[in-house]
């Protein structure tokens, strides 16, 4: 009796301890609901059958048993977990950095630059990864040195600036780096400038294990050092860490320049692990979207690092399981970038987000 | 540079500054009752789309117009009642916006018209032409809702109400002013003029929807309202600014010698290049309305 008493004791101790997570965890599920009622009502106003269609999605995206489809998710996975992390130390500094697509384009770049050179082979994978990071460093730069010098509104200034990247990509897969063979590509990443798969037959590349060591640095980096605590207390009250002595412009500057190096390894990753293309296709096709999906992973994953991992596998599984929904129900795959849209519109709801609250207070537009 | 010329690229001015000058206005107006709402390029993405599939239904382009109305009408209800009634976060439910509308119109695209990523509507389907100018007559209307929303934001009983709102929203509630209500329709009215500056896009100058409809049109107009320290007549000149520089980069395409120096890919950054360094030069002496983007909680 004692020890039974004992043993609810420490269940009781054990949620109230992480009742904060626990209640962040239901709402963002009651958010997910929404995500998928609301886009099942959509498909049905479409003409389609929402039934068959997540049944199809589910079938694919969950089916554990087949390492293919697992594979698969944790190879979609991958880049958004990078993304994700521009958008959470945005936050986490007080900024809303939405400029990871740029970033990801510049460090995609990156590779195909280093891939056009003739060098001895063990060379081209630790150039492309250097080139890719400091291409998609130097885009984030860009807005944080718009922010803290000209006090540039980095939605603005981000949004402009992905832009601006896309079209200089595009000019380079055009004009300088286009593939002779198909013109519709760059030249493609030569074999031993590519990532080792790690199950053959799927996509899922050595890429996986880097960003999980990425998220690990930015964890440690964000909660274990003086840089990590300066970018948080300015995002929890910037008033409050300029009169302690923090130098906010400084750490705003820091966490666009982190997260252009998490970005700028997205692009590296997806263009040096993801077979067959190996390279940049038409109209940035293959990368497009990578950097705008990572936001939606980072507020779904509670702008931590630590929640980035499932809400990336959560929106890979997605992604995975959208290929078998069009195939089986005939549905647009993209139905499920709009079920992502409906769940943060909800998750914007308070109540639903209380974790984030305390990190993110909506400050001021334009300061 | 001959009179004939300059003529010319006024008249494609009216045009790359109608969609910028109508989202402006109206976010000036969302922006002026405390409300932010970044998710302007997904409405402009969702009535552009649903102007042309409303089009091309009825075979009457007005109809398309008015649709594209009243969705940005409808979005800026769920982003109004997200800010104004539950408090909510203003950036987070902009976002969402902008990502559900890159999924939904491009799943609606291919839902509605079968094809993938690109659909253009028929001569029936597209907003006629002033005759004799060539110019469109949601120009017209632009300029004219323009000088309206800006007499009616300094002039009128109305326009003080949403200006005490966002400035001071303890005071106007003190004074018996509806600070919920207020919000509610100043955002829905700034959404339903994106919605509109998205049906002039796809049924009128641009006539194709696509994904990339607004192209960060969305975004410019955001750059334009802080541009114009929150006031419509001055939005007017930021427009024709910022649109002039769109006509531009489409100006130079069209110069032979120039478009073999430049490449074309090269000449599309114009606009956004233009947008950060106007930008970047005169913000920092605007001055936003007080209390924009926080939610109003009564103690």
């Amino acid at each position: 009796m004692v020890s039974q008493h004992k043993y609810v004791k420490t269940i009781i101790a054990f949620f109230s301890k992480y009742k904060d997570i626990f209640q962040y965890i239901l709402e963002t599920i009651i958010a997910i609901i929404i995500g998928f009622v609301v886009a099942g009502i959509l498909m049905w106003l479409g003409g389609y059958d929402p039934i068959k269609a997540y049944a199809a999605l589910f079938t694919s995206a969950f089916s554990f048993t087949d390492p293919y489809y697992t594979a698969m998710t944790l190879s979609f996975a991958t880049p958004l977990m990078l993304t994700a992390l521009t958008f959470a130390i945005g936050v986490r500094a007080g900024l809303f950095n939405i400029g990871a697509e740029g970033q990801m384009y510049m460090g995609a770049l990156g590779v195909i630059i280093v891939a056009a050179l003739a060098l001895p082979s063990p060379l081209y994978i630790p150039l492309e990864f250097a080139m890719g990071i400091l291409l998609g460093l130097a885009w984030g730069l860009i807005a944080g040195l718009l922010k803290v010098l000209r006090n540039v509104n980095e939605v603005v200034s981000t949004i402009m600036l992905n832009w601006i990247a896309f079209w200089i990509v595009e000019y380079a897969r055009v004009y300088v780096y286009p593939d002779p063979v198909d013109a519709s590509k760059t030249i493609k990443v030569p074999p031993p400038g590519r990532l080792p798969i790690l199950i053959q037959g799927t996509e899922l590349s050595l890429a996986f294990i880097i960003s999980l060591i990425i998220i690990a640095i930015t964890y440690y980096l964000l909660w274990y050092t003086v840089l990590g605590y300066e970018i948080r207390a300015t995002g929890l009250n910037p008033d409050a860490a300029r009169y302690g002595g923090i130098n906010i412009k400084k750490t705003m500057l820091y966490s666009f320049i982190i997260g252009g190096i998490t970005a700028g390894l997205a692009g590296v990753v997806e263009i040096t692990g993801r077979p067959p293309s190996y390279a940049i296709t038409t109209g940035l096709s293959n990368i497009f979207g990578l950097g705008f999906d990572g936001i939606a992973v980072s507020l779904i994953g509670g702008n931590h690092p630590l929640g980035i991992i499932p809400a990336a596998i959560f929106i890979g599984a997605l992604t995975a399981g959208s290929r078998g929904m069009q195939i089986v129900a005939g549905v647009p795959l993209e139905m499920v970038k709009a079920v992502q849209g409906i769940i943060i519109i909800a998750l914007a709801v308070p109540g639903l987000i209380r974790l984030v609250r305390r990190y993110m207070r909506v400050r001021r537009y334009g300061r | 540079m001959d009179a004939e010329m300059i003529i010319e690229i006024l008249r494609l001015t009216t045009f790359s500054m109608t969609p910028l000058l109508l989202t402006a206005v109206g976010e000036i107006v969302t922006e002026r009752s405390g409300v932010v709402n970044i998710g302007l390029e997904g409405i402009m993405l969702i009535s552009g789309f649903v102007a042309v599939a409303v089009a091309e239904a009825t075979l009457n382009p007005w109809a398309g117009v008015l649709a594209g109305l009243a969705i940005g009408a409808f979005i800026g209800l769920v982003h109004g009642g997200i800010s104004a009634y539950l408090k909510g976060y203003q950036i987070i439910s902009g976002l969402g916006i902008n990502l559900f509308a890159l999924g939904f119109v491009a799943f609606g695209i291919e839902a509605v018209w079968g094809v993938r990523g690109y659909h253009t509507p028929p001569e029936v389907a597209k907003v006629p032409r002033i005759p004799m100018l060539d110019i469109s007559p949601i120009f017209v209307i632009a300029i004219l809702i323009t000088v309206l929303t800006h007499y009616m934001l300094f002039k009128t009983s109305i326009g003080l109400k949403i200006r005490s709102v966002g400035e001071n929203p303890e005071a106007a509630d003190v004074v018996g002013v509806n600070v919920e209500l207020v919000q509610l329709l100043a955002t829905m009215y700034g959404a339903s003029l994106a919605g509109l500056a998205g049906a002039f896009l796809s049924i009128d100058w641009l006539a194709a929807i696509t994904k990339e409809l607004p192209a960060g049109r969305g975004f410019i107009a955001l750059a334009i309202v802080n541009f114009a320290n929150w006031n419509p007549l001055l939005a007017l000149g930021g427009s024709t600014i910022f649109g002039f520089f769109w006509t531009l980069g489409e100006w130079i395409k069209n110069i032979g010698w120039l478009k073999a120096v430049i490449p074309i890919t090269l000449i599309n950054t114009i606009p956004y290049i233009a947008t950060l360094v106007v930008t970047a030069g005169v913000i920092g002496r605007s001055r936003p309305p007080r209390h924009v983007g926080r939610p109003y909680k009564r103690e």
